[in-house]
């Protein structure tokens, strides 16, 4: 989705016909400014209309030892001239800052593809730091690729000498080369970086002329190396858009504007609780700049405190949210216990990662959704949502407060390490197009008398902010008296208060299932939930234009689920669930809906390929 | 605590529930109840704007007992909750009801950022040196020695002096009482006029697993001879004012005096100053028996609180901002699509 920038003339359209899309990643040592690089590539190539999805790949270290392999930090970005749903199954062009970003990236790279390599980071020291016996750009091996070698380092030095840096500073200016180089590729507009370097760099314009010069004569060297062989421009058409105000936005982004809509939605102020973790720690930094849309961000001592003063904010009646990731809510298990018990509205946003315990801090994974429906003590029932790309993230972070205040509950909302850093286009929502969901506190005696676990049509205790007068009241972790809020143990009380606690969440108003891309019945389904959106869909796209009987499902709704979920996938002959764990979703439909689903799981800590759904597809249809 | 102007004078009895207390018959918590009950009239506290967090343990259900807004919460925790309830709503007078093992073992983390944060709240600590409600197991507090049904053979585990670890965590307001005494109340007036975190430890006897554990300076033959209650800008004098504490000047090193005739002065008697922390870490740690046991407000040197420095930091960051959201919405580099480019 985006809007028209570059038109083709028919002479450039005949010299090199435009691509649909094309894939390229950005690898060097994690020092290198990759995810600069990335990011800021990615603001070009919005701006010039394409849809794009970008896979930001970093290590869990912050400086890992120059040139090795586990320092290499990588950036890639599909983008095309059709709508684009994810970051690419392989790359066209592999752009390799040294040897050990060469190695570890250059498999993936499709046959025939473009390496761009710097030459002068190819030197003993680094060759032997990235396990190789010879120079990969000298020996021959890498003859089923096109590949352009020159030394980056020095073009760089040569470019920033009139600024007098030292080499080392002088060095660091190579990514804006590569940037410029890489915007001359893709002919895009430089004067965006431009403003932006500029701004980055108020305080010293030494370094901000330095890096403009470093990124003009990356894009000068393009131009004049054009002739050299594999070196082209490419132009990709912009893509089909509706029309409106765009802009990029990363989930965790995208999360935290959702949840200060659903706030303002709600007419509440909110807390927010939390304690850093890789990768939640973006929405607390986001929400942290937002004071005036009257929100209180807390960074506890724990992972604990965050949820537990999350939750004494949403008992003194403000909207209390707590994010983590993993290993954080499972710390916060008992107190989301309490929360239960206390019917206290509160917001979980879990950024999943790898694991178990610290697994794989910067990779994806979806392997909390037993966590997020089980993981807790007790018949301890939340309602659970997902969200399958940074744009619906906004969307579902309002659908997560909606039902918490709406029914006096925690509601958990998943997202994971893909959906949290990588970039996509967003048409602004017009905040007039959602409905407000005002929150009425109780603030007098009721006819027939004032009890804090009184039901409402939802089933939802009233919620009183203390300070209240003729409302006093004591809540706890303790079983309620039905009714009354007292303590109770009583037997009968307890299988009274447990059917309400899970019949208030599973009647908790979910709209209804739909299919995707395809038809209600048929030969297959593949059913998917959050990230694993995009390869899905472009998977099924492929298969149903070779003609193939399958459609896809995306569940937002993992906890309660829609109502018509069960009747829908028993009209498949077949149903297939991808997921980036070992097939968590597949054994709760198939708990729920007695549905033969099968899984096809991916636990790499890497997004799905189109091409493995696609081969699913094909055999499951053969 | 807040400024509040008082509507209709409470009594002791519009603090009460209608809820049975659960404790068992004699236990220390009953007086400390009555005691906090006696306290409210009179520092011009209104139910309505009251809220008791507690965490777990048979001190913490003592939120049920108290006609406020209350929050019996889960182990430990009771610091951290009542962070959010004060910062969403710094009107609220917040009281933390803890116990030993709440506060310092499994809740000892929250206890000591609550302190060093200076929440403005009270803290009313019950240390009974034993787990109750889990049926006996020692505690961060109980002694070397101590025979429970986790330590049949003795503890081995050194205590933890609660007074000590919150000077050291910052504590602004440290005070020490006993259950049944009188001078209880006093004590929690002067923790709800400090405007900061006021933490009372509160020497509380459980009958039932380690009944007496606090009799050589709690029963009445031992009191006068081994309590040194402390009062601003008095002597450290006990035992009928026949001894007192000085400063070694050469180690450096409280030690008792005997005084004649009450002349404190002419032997070297501290006077006391609540603000002075060295005096207070010294009172705290004061092994007994050689020593008394200091009571009273040891420490008394308020500072700017936690929730009020959040309230002007975010008018602060707020300051000429407009809340709008679609604004914040359409932030960052944009574009418009005008039409559609061509056909998918």
């Amino acid at each position: 989705m985006a809007s028209a920038v570059h038109e083709l003339t028919p002479a450039e359209a005949s010299a090199h016909p435009p691509a649909e899309s094309i894939v390229v990643r950005f690898a060097g040592d994690s020092g290198d400014g990759m995810q600069l690089t990335g990011g800021q590539f990615t603001l070009s190539t919005a701006l010039a209309g394409n849809d794009l999805a970008t896979f930001p790949d970093f290590p869990a270290e912050i400086r890992a030892p120059q040139g090795t392999l586990f320092g290499v930090s990588a950036f890639q970005i599909n983008f095309g001239s059709t709508a684009i749903d994810t970051a690419g199954d392989v790359p066209d062009v592999l752009v390799a800052m040294n040897p050990a970003a060469l190695k570890t990236n250059v498999e993936a790279l499709k046959p025939g593809g473009l390496i761009i390599a710097d030459e002068g980071e190819f030197g003993e020291r680094n060759l032997a730091k990235a396990k190789y016996a010879t120079n990969p750009l000298q020996d021959g091996s890498l003859a089923k690729w096109q590949l352009l070698a020159f030394n980056i380092s020095q073009l760089t030095l040569d470019a920033v000498k009139p600024f007098g840096l030292g080499n080392k500073e002088a060095l660091r200016c190579k990514n804006m080369w590569t940037l410029g180089l890489a915007l001359w590729m893709f002919d895009r507009d430089r004067q965006p970086i431009v403003d932006w370097l500029k701004a980055k760099f108020a305080k010293s314009p030494v370094l901000a002329e330095a890096n403009i010069a470093a990124l003009n004569a990356g894009h000068a060297y393009g131009e004049t190396a054009e002739l050299a062989g594999p070196m082209k421009q490419h132009h990709v058409a912009a893509a089909p858009a509706e029309p409106g105000l765009y802009r990029t936005v990363t989930g965790a982004e995208s999360i935290s504007l959702g949840l200060v809509a659903g706030a303002q939605l709600a007419g509440v102020k909110m807390f927010f609780g939390g304690y850093p973790i890789t990768p939640a720690s973006a929405i607390l930094h986001h929400l942290s700049r937002l004071k005036e849309f009257g929100i209180t961000t807390f960074q506890a001592e724990d992972e604990i405190a965050a949820i537990a003063s999350a939750i004494g904010a949403s008992y003194a009646g403000q909207l209390g949210v707590t994010s983590s990731s993993g290993p954080g809510i499972a710390l916060k298990g008992e107190a989301m216990g309490l929360a239960i018990m206390t019917e206290l509205p509160l917001v979980i946003v879990n950024s999943q990662r790898g694991g178990p315990s610290t697994g794989l801090p910067t990779k994806t994974e979806q392997s909390d959704l037993y966590q997020a429906v089980y993981g807790r003590n007790g018949d301890a029932p939340m309602p659970v949502i997902a969200a399958r790309s940074p744009a619906d993230a906004f969307d579902c972070a309002i659908e997560a407060v909606r039902i918490a205040v709406q029914y006096m509950t925690p509601v958990m909302l998943l997202t994971d390490g893909y959906i949290a850093n990588a970039a996509e286009p967003w048409l602004v929502p017009n905040m007039d197009d959602y409905a407000p969901f005002p929150v009425k506190y109780l603030e007098e005696v009721p006819e027939g008398g004032f009890f804090p676990y009184a039901r409402d049509e939802k089933r939802a205790r009233p919620w009183v902010k203390p300070g209240t007068p003729g409302l006093l009241h004591r809540i706890g972790g303790i079983e309620k008296q039905l009714n009354t809020g007292n303590i109770d143990y009583g037997a009968a009380n307890h299988q009274a208060m447990t059917e309400m606690r899970r019949d208030k969440v599973l009647g908790v108003d979910v709209p209804d299932q739909e299919v995707e891309l395809g038809e209600a019945g048929g030969k297959l389904a593949i059913v998917g939930w959050g990230s694993t959106f995009g390869p899905i869909h472009q998977a099924v796209r492929r298969a149903r234009k070779k003609g193939l009987d399958v459609s896809h499902i995306h569940i937002r709704h993992i906890w309660p689920m829609p109502g018509n979920l069960g009747a829908l996938l028993k009209g498949y002959e077949k149903v297939i669930v991808p997921e980036m764990n070992t097939g968590q979703l597949k054994t709760v439909l198939r708990d729920q809906f007695l549905v033969d689903a099968r899984p096809l799981n991916k636990i790499s800590g890497q997004p799905f390929m189109i091409s493995e759904i696609e081969a699913a597809i094909e055999e499951a249809l053969a | 605590m807040n400024d509040m102007t008082p509507v209709a004078k409470t009594l002791p009895k519009d603090w009460e529930t209608d809820q049975e207390v659960r404790w068992c018959p004699g236990c220390g918590d009953y007086a400390i109840l009555k005691a906090v009950q006696r306290t409210m009239p009179e520092i011009g506290a209104r139910p309505e704007n009251t809220v008791f967090v507690s965490g777990i343990g048979c001190s913490s259900r003592f939120p049920y007992y108290m006609e406020t807004y209350g929050f019996h919460t889960i182990h430990g925790r009771a610091p951290a909750v009542a962070t959010g309830v004060k910062l969403a709503n710094p009107d609220l007078d917040v009281w933390i009801i803890t116990g030993d093992g709440d506060a310092l073992s499994i809740g000892g983390n929250h206890t000591m950022h609550l302190i060093r944060r200076n929440l403005d709240c009270q803290v009313l600590l019950f240390n009974n040196e034993i787990y109750g409600l889990t049926k006996g197991q020692y505690s961060p507090t109980s002694h070397v020695g101590t025979r429970s049904p986790s330590t049949p053979f003795g503890l081995l585990d050194r205590p933890l002096t609660p007074c000590a670890y919150v000077l050291g965590s910052g504590a602004r307001f440290v005070a020490r009482a006993i259950d049944v005494n009188k001078n209880l109340p006093a004590v929690l007036k002067a923790a709800h006029a400090h405007k900061g975190t006021g933490f009372v430890e509160i020497f509380q006897n459980c009958i039932v697993y380690n009944d007496d554990v606090f009799a050589p300076f709690t029963e009445k033959a031992n009191a006068a001879g081994n309590q040194l209650w402390v009062e601003q800008g008095k002597p450290l004098l006990f035992a009928g004012g026949t001894k007192g504490l000085t400063l070694d000047t050469e180690t450096l090193v409280l030690k008792v005096v005997d005084v004649v005739d009450g002349d404190w002065a002419a032997a070297h008697v501290i006077v006391h100053e609540q603000t002075n922390k060295a005096i207070a870490h010294m009172l705290v740690e004061m092994p007994f028996g050689p020593f008394p046991m200091a009571l009273g407000v040891l420490y008394d040197d308020p500072a700017p609180t936690f929730e009020s420095a959040v309230v002007a930091q975010n008018a602060q960051a707020s300051l000429g901002k407009k809340p709008d959201l679609q604004k914040l919405l359409s932030q960052g580099q944009t574009w418009q699509v005008e039409k559609q480019p061509h056909a998918m």
